[in-house]
This record gives C-alpha cells, structure tokens and sequence, in this order.
C-alpha cells in the first residue's frame, strides 16, 4: 500500500505546480478585469516548450546546459522530501530542515551561475540581486522553521507537521509570528510581489526572469517548471508546517484521498492568499527588501524566545 | 611497544626528510631544475611518511612520547604525539603532499626569476615546523618550533621580493605574529609561574592546584596570542595582506592549515592543559566565531583580488570552528559532555573539511594567475573555455566552501549547526542568546558565502573574457591538475564517507582526557548520522544517490519528449549594440549591492575625480576616475590609535637618550642600585 503513498508523494509537486501556478494568474487576471488565461495554461506552456528549437548562445558553457536539469532535480528531491499529505514519512532523512534549505540553496546557486555564463548584461545583474536576496532570506527562513521544530524536538518536517497538529491553543500564539516571518521569506525565495514581479520582462525589476532570459525551448521548460515547483513547495510547507491538521497518518489508503483534498484545500487557500497579496500591493524598491528581510529574521526571534 | 617505536621511527624520519629536502635545496640552488625536483620530491616523500605516520597513530592508537634532555636548563626536545596531534600531522601531510605535488609544475614559472633553491628550502623548513608545532610537548621548545613555522613562513611571504607590496605584506604579518608570540610567551610563563614546569604533561597535572585567576589570564594571553595566528577578528589585519603574497601552493598550505595550528593550540590548551572551563570561556569564543564568520564573509565580498577574496573566506571558516569550539567549552562548563564531543567533532570536521576546499582554491587560483598573470579578477571571465578542468576542480572547492550538497562543507556546517540549536534548547538565558545569534550568524554566514562564490566563480570562470591576458591562458600542467583532481575528489567523498570520517574523529576527541568517559549525543554509521535524541538526522550518501538517480532520469525523459529537436547556436541578446566585456557584470557590481546594504558595518567609500577639458567652463570631461573601496574600520578605531600611541610614548622615551655614554652608565648603575634594593626587600 505505502508503495502508492510514494508514488503519489513523489510525483504530487512536479505534476500539481503548473496547475497552481494557473490558478494564482487567473485569479490575478480577475483582479485586472481580465478573463485570463485557463487554469491549465501552464501545462499547455510547458508542452509547448518542450516541443520546441532551441538557441544556446555561443559563449555558454556547460554550467548553462547542465544547470536547467540540475535545478529541477533538486526541486523533485525537496518536492518528495516535505509534508503533503501524509506524515508518515518521518523515517525520510531528507526531510531535515537544514537539507531542505540547502537543496534549495544548491538550485539557487546553479541559477545564478546560469545567469551569469552567458554575458549579457541582464543575467548577471539578476544573478547578483538574486544572489542579495536569497543570502539575506536565509536566516529568516531558517529560523521561521525552527520556530515549530524546537516545539516539536525534530528538525525533521514530517516530525514538525505531526507534532504542530496536536499543539494546544496557547501553543500557538508564537506561531503566528513564525508564519508572518516565514511568508516574508516565501515571497522572496519564490520571486513573488513584494521581491520580484514573476509577470514582467521589465529590466530595472526583475530579479529571477532576468538570469532566465537566454533560455528558450526545453530547458526554458525545465527552468519555469523548477520555479513553479518551488513555488508550490513554499505553499506546501507554509500550508502543512503551520497549518497541519487533516494530514493522514497512517498508512490505510483509505484515509488518502480526503487528506488530499484537504491538502488542496489548504493549497488553494494559500494560492489565493499570494493572488490577493500580488494584486493589491506594489513591489518595493531593491534597497526596501533588506528591512523586510531583517523583520522576517527578528520576527523569527522573537517567536523563537517565546517558544522555549 | 613495538608499535609505538616504528611510529615514533617514522615520524623523524618523515621530519629527516623533510630536513634533507630544505638542505638539498639549497645546496642545488645553482640549478633551478635541479632544486625545485629535489625540494618537492622530498615534500611529497616526507607527507607520504607523515600521513603514514599520523594513519597509524590514528586507526592503531600507537600514541607515543620522546624526550632528550638538552644542556640548557628549561629546555627538552620533548614530543608527544597523541590522536589530537595525530589529527593534525594527517592534516599538515594531507596538504603538503598535493601542494608540493602542485608546485613540482607550479614554481616552474619561478625559474630565472627567483631562486629556487631558497624556495625549497623555507619550504620543507614550514612543513617540518608545522609537525613539530602539534607535537611539541615543551612550551619553551614549543616556542622554538612555534617561532621556526613563522619565520619559515614569513620567507615564504616575501619570496617574491620583487614586488614592493609583497614585502610590506611580510612586514605586518611579521610584526602581528611576533605579537602573537609575546602574548604566548607571557601566557607560558605565567604557567611556568604557578606550577614551575613548562612541560606540558606536568602542567597539565599541577595547574589544578592554582587559582582560578591565573588560568583566566592564561586563558585571555592564549586567546589573543594563538588568535593572532588563526587570524580571528579583530587580530586577522596580516591575514588578507600575507595570504594573498605567497605563492599559491605556499598560500594554500598557509590559509588550509598553518592558521589551524592556532585552533590546535585552543583545543590543546582551553580544553587539555588547563582545569575545567568556566563559562564565559566558551561564551567569548562563541562570540568571537560569530563576528568572525559573519564580518570575514562581508569583507570577502568586497575583493575583486582572488587571493585576498580566499583570504578572507579563511576568517570566515576560522569563526565557523570557533562557533563549534565555543560551544563545546560551553557545554562543557555546563557538564553535558555528550553535546561538548558532538561540538567538537563539528570543529573539527571543519577544520579538515576547510583544509581540503580552501587549499583546493588556492591552488585553482594559483593556476588562474599563472596562466593571467593577474590577481584581479575583473580582468578574467570565460576561462572555463580556456581551463575546463581547472574551472571543474575550482567549482568544486567553492560548493563544497559555499556548505551546498553533497560535498564536505555541508556536513559540517549541519553538524555545528546541531550543536548550536542543541544550545538554544539545553542552555538558560543569556548563554541561549548567544546560541541564538550565533545560529543567527551561520545562517547568515551560509548564504553570503554562496553569493560571494557565485561571484568568485562566475566573474573568474563564465561569460566571455574582459582582457587580453585571458585568451592566452592554457590548461594548467599535469603536476598541478593531479593535485587539484584528487583534492576535488576529496571534497565529493568525504562529503558521502561523513558517517565514517565522523567515527574517526569522534575517536580522537574521546581520547582527550576531558572525554574520554562520554557518549557522544550523537550516531554515527556509514549511512546515517544523527543526534540521538531524536533532533535531527542526515544521510550523506542518499543526498547524492537521489540527485544523481533524479538528473539521470530527468534527462533521460527530457530526452524523450524533445529528441526531435534542435538545438541552434546563436548570439547572446545584446540590445542591438556590440557584445563586449564591459556589458558583463564585474565583481565589484556583483557584490555592490550587498556592500550598499551593509553599508553601516563595511563603511564603504567612494571617490571621484574628473579632469576637465577647461578648468573654467566645466562642461566638457577629458577623464573621470572613480575609486570605490572600503574603509577598514580595525585600522582606523584600533590599530592606528595603537601605532600613534607607540610614536608619541616614543617621543617621550627620545628625551633621555642624549647619546652621551657617561650618561648611559650612569642609567645602569642607577637600575642596578635599584634592582639591588628591590631584591633585599
């Protein structure tokens, strides 16, 4: 049985991310007085993408080549290696904490080169806001996470989700706080508004389009569906690290498909949370993200001196 | 028995030849062939011999003790090699056998141009002090051998005297270790004061007897004095300047393990020699890591120099050993052995993982520069067309430094990181605060370091070349990529042998006397280590497993789906106008923003000057310079104060030397006089 709850576990991120990706433009769209595009427009993107030439430039390296596959690699991995819908998986020793942020951490560092191997003056400006950005996310989203880890004595997510669940009222004060820091740290790792404007090819903003911006046809395809699964990893693990209840966990397969749907659920919630967020906010400036970071970090202490 | 005198055997012979190598050297330095064969040749045959050596010490346990009483009073050559020294001998040969592997091709370039010969000879002279200082067992031989690495090394720092900044370089390093070395003195000989010994063993048993005032002290002169050499802030001002001047294998020997020798001492001292810790030993030290790390990673990543860039980044590695060091005299003090062994392993670790990545660099870009001839980094760019397996063996060592997955430095950035949290959970307000800024600062510490290496990497290796000097670079010789190759393969495994390394090294902190009787808190078994409460766990080997399995079949499904397609070569995107080197971004920009941010702690300054076509009417420019750099705050609120201080004090001393000799007798037969009274009180 628990053969299904792997296979589920380990293709749930790869193949529910476009989809979410949809939803959270749609309802953008809606907010613009659009119709925009169906939800499923990402998997026709991606299809298209990957049946498609492709230009490399001529003073690529293999760093730029290799990069897409390596980088979508390491989301699959973290994608298999978090909560979802289960907590049964505590015996995973890639559900560490620190693993997880460093998986992420080795993506962001072959995107920044990737950025920066093809010379033009977009890549490696992208590379180093990115690189600004995601150093000084760290600390926040380290400590966010740990917030609940420390309550729970694991830094083992499938250990944080299982024992967040059964915390009492009062429990749960400070972690209101993690949230707040730990959502400051979503939006930055995951490009999103206030950071970066994940719709735009506009130079003077953008941060994770502009090191993208030489890749075309497969690995185009390979680089939007890595983002889009860390986008949807961040969502899962702000969905079930703070909001775990209705996770299954036991192995009955019966119990499967309503901690799924509650899953969904939770997933859509925060969906339309980023939606709303991107729709009614404007993006800062680069040197305002710094004070944001910093916040999300002290939030984080302070929520952490509270919890022991 | 019979063990203990072959490994006591082999360890002066590796020590002879070493000696015979310096000797040779310089007898053949007429012919530069000759003396760069026979100096390195007997590096590399006394490593092999050292690393031998420090092996069977090691898995055997054939600790041993030498001692031949000299004529001078005080003086023994008194050896004692137990695992800790051991550890440190592996490390010392380690290095030494692939640099000098590395410099049978590298110092080729020397040839005509320097000499050889003198090369050779400081540098085995280095090797042999470095062994000698982790084995001494006498502090005032100690301070002998100490005082021989220095010199050695302060050759080695000026050796390429042509240029002038070279040897003011050697001139601060040489000033800052002397006073490293009075303060080690001092603390020494307050030792000798309290138990009247200066051998180690016998301190070590008597010192328990004297107040705890004296070890404090003892504790502050060997702070400051052996972190001069392990180059800590705020004692780290030679560090930048003498790295960088050396030639690279000597730097990468240098920045991989001639600093450790001062955490050798701390582990030696603070946690063998002296009683029981007290507290705020640790707590210091913890502090100290923090500000290390997370100030040496900023400073790094204002350099565009490679080598002061890597320079840097050993501050930053020196902090992170201290944060597992401190915390294992914390939880020491606070008798919860377990966590003090799972600390210090975590230093440990670091500190052979931190050899192996920072020696691995300096090598990478000792290869750069010898190919450039340049150490500033803005005039590289697109050398992984020109060096691909340099650029390989460089991207490496800046994974492994940047703590990413699967290599070395993540695990134990993971393990110092359990033992910090373990703080934050185990200890009361306030030392849980210092945990929590001290985790605060690796965390902080972890992605700086990532960026500064996308940088280092990217401007060095990717896009297109910025100068001339580029297109002319080859692929380095085969002695300096079999030297670079097997130090790369040492990053990938000991990145998925952990649990079995951590075993290793958890056997030579259980041979400290302060352990010996502890579980550690943690596991370990070749797959998985782990913290035995139940905490946190971490499997090596499935990290790598599962990425190779994933990129394996991600481009094997890729390739389904679009076999059909091709692929073009085109032009990068170039807005219409001519790509050229200046539209890449350079590493001063790169790191311009994070140096804005920071600007409160870096200070960072910026001039401009224009030259005008007609001073009266400004309107037209003829040239404009714009120097940015930073302002180095140690200097400015520390250092020069001190250096005034000593000029004016000296001003003063001035007026009572009149250069009259009756009036110099007349100074001693007074201070004697005086001396003679004191003395009868």
């Amino acid at each position: 049985m628990s053969i299904i709850i792997w296979t589920i576990q380990l293709a749930l991120v790869p193949a529910v991310s476009p989809l979410c990706i949809g939803v959270v433009r749609k309802i953008k769209a809606r907010f613009q007085n659009r119709v925009g595009a169906g939800i499923f427009q990402p998997y026709r993107d991606l299809w298209k993408l990957f049946h498609k030439d492709e230009v490399i430039s001529e003073d690529a390296s293999w760093i730029f080549k290799c990069a897409p596959y390596l980088i979508f690699s390491t989301t699959v991995i973290i994608g298999a290696s978090i909560p979802l819908f289960t907590t049964i998986f505590s015996i995973n020793v890639l559900g560490d904490l620190l693993v997880v942020i460093y998986l992420i951490a080795l993506g962001t560092f072959f995107l920044a080169l990737a950025g920066m191997d093809v010379g033009s003056a977009f890549g490696g400006f992208g590379s180093s806001r990115e690189m600004t950005v995601a150093a000084l996310t760290e600390g926040g989203l380290m400590f966010s996470i740990l917030v609940p880890a420390f309550s729970a004595h694991s830094t083992n997510l499938f250990a944080i989700s299982g024992a967040v669940a059964s915390f009492s009222f009062f429990a749960f004060a400070p972690m209101i706080l993690a949230l707040a820091a730990f959502i400051i740290a979503m939006l930055a790792e995951t490009g999103r508004f206030p950071f970066d404007n994940p719709a735009t090819h506009l130079e003077l903003t953008m941060i994770h389009e502009a090191m993208v911006l030489e890749y075309s046809g497969k690995r185009l395809a390979l680089i939007e569906w890595a983002a889009a699964n860390k986008f949807f990893i961040f969502l899962a693990l702000g969905a079930n690290l703070f909001f775990p209840w209705g996770m299954s966990s036991s192995e009955r397969l019966g119990d499967v498909p309503l901690a799924l749907i509650l899953f969904f659920a939770k997933i859509l919630a925060f969906s339309v949370f980023v939606a709303v967020l991107e729709s009614t906010i404007v993006k800062f400036r680069f040197f305002r993200l710094p004070d944001l970071l910093f916040t999300s970090f002290i939030l984080s202490i302070i929520a952490m001196s509270l919890t022991i | 028995m019979f063990n203990t005198l072959i490994s006591s055997n082999i360890f002066f012979l590796s020590l002879l030849l070493w000696i015979a190598g310096a000797v040779g050297a310089l007898v053949l330095s007429k012919n530069d062939r000759l003396a760069n064969w026979w100096g390195n040749s007997f590096a590399i045959l006394g490593s092999c011999v050292g690393l031998l050596f420090s092996l069977s010490v090691l898995i055997i346990g054939s600790t041993f003790s030498f001692n031949i009483d000299s004529t001078l009073p005080l003086l023994s050559l008194s050896f004692s090699v137990d695992k800790l020294s051991a550890f440190f001998i592996f490390l010392i040969s380690l290095i030494a056998l692939l640099a000098s592997i590395y410099a049978l091709g590298y110092v080729k370039h020397y040839y005509k141009k320097y000499n050889i010969g003198a090369l050779g000879f400081f540098y085995n002279i280095f090797l042999a002090g470095m062994v000698m200082v982790v084995s001494a067992h006498n502090a005032l031989f100690f301070l002998i051998v100490w005082e021989i690495m220095s010199l050695a090394s302060y050759f080695l720092v000026i050796y390429e005297n042509k240029e002038k900044e070279n040897v003011q370089a050697g001139s601060l390093y040489f000033i800052m270790t002397h006073v490293g070395t009075a303060f080690i003195t001092l603390a020494f000989l307050l030792l000798y004061r309290s138990t009247g010994s200066l051998d180690f063993g016998v301190i070590k048993e008597t010192i328990g007897n004297s107040s705890p005032l004296i070890a404090d002290t003892v504790f502050i002169l060997a702070l400051i004095g052996f972190g001069t050499k392990a180059g800590i802030i705020p004692f780290h001002i030679w560090l930048p300047n003498a790295h960088p001047a050396a030639p690279s294998h000597v730097s990468a020997l240098m920045s991989g393990v001639m600093i450790k020798t001062g955490i050798y001492m701390f582990i030696r001292m603070f946690m063998d020699m002296l009683p029981d810790a007290p507290l705020w030993w640790g707590v210091v030290i913890l502090i100290l890591g923090a500000i290390s790390s997370l100030f040496g990673v900023l400073y790094a990543l204002t350099e565009h120099d490679i080598k002061r860039l890597l320079a840097y980044h050993s501050i930053e590695n020196i902090g992170i050993i201290l944060l597992g060091l401190g915390s294992s005299l914390v939880f020491w003090s606070l008798d919860m052995k377990p966590l003090a062994v799972l600390s210090l392993v975590a230093a440990l670790f670091h500190t052979l993982n931190h050899a192996i990545f920072k020696a691995l660099l300096f090598l990478g870009a000792g290869s750069v520069i010898s190919q450039t001839h340049t150490r500033n980094m803005e005039e590289y760019g697109g050398l992984i067309k020109y060096m691909p397996q340099t650029a390989l063996f460089f991207l490496a060592g800046s994974m492994a430094i940047s703590a990413l997955p699967p290599l070395n430095g993540f695990f134990s950035e993971w393990m110092t990181f359990q033992s910090l949290f373990s703080g934050i959970m185990a200890s009361n307000v306030p030392v849980r605060w210092v945990f929590i800024l001290a985790a605060g600062s690796l965390a902080f510490t972890g992605g700086l370091a990532a960026m500064c290496f996308v940088k280092a990497f990217g401007v060095t290796f990717l896009a297109r070349p910025r100068s001339e000097n580029v297109r002319h670079a080859r692929e380095s010789g085969f002695a300096l990529r079999v030297g670079m190759a097997v130090l790369a393969a040492l990053t990938l495994v000991i990145g998925f042998t952990a649990g079995s390394i951590t075993n290793a090294v958890s056997g030579v902190v259980s041979d400290l006397s302060a352990f010996n009787s502890s579980e550690p808190a943690f596991f370990s078994t070749i797959q998985t280590v782990g913290m035995r409460n139940g905490f946190a766990s971490i499997s090596m080997p499935l990290i790598l497993a599962s990425l190779i399995v994933t990129m394996a079949l991600t481009f094997f499904a890729v390739y389904l789906v679009s076999r059909n397609r091709k692929t073009k070569i085109g032009r990068t995107w170039d807005c219409g106008t001519t790509l050229g080197p200046r539209m890449e971004i350079t590493a001063t920009g790169f790191s311009n923003s994070i140096v804005t941010i920071f600007r409160g702690a870096l200070k960072p300054t910026k001039q401009t000057s224009i030259e005008y076509r007609d001073e009266d009417m400004r309107y037209f420019q003829k040239s404009s310079t714009v120097e940015l750099g930073i302002q180095d705050i140690y200097n400015r609120y520390f250092y020069q104060p001190v250096h005034m201080l000593t000029i004016k004090a000296s001003e003063y001393m001035k007026r009572i030397q009149s250069g009259n000799i009756n009036m110099y007798v007349l100074y001693i037969l007074a201070i004697l006089i005086a001396l003679l009274f004191a003395s009868g009180m």
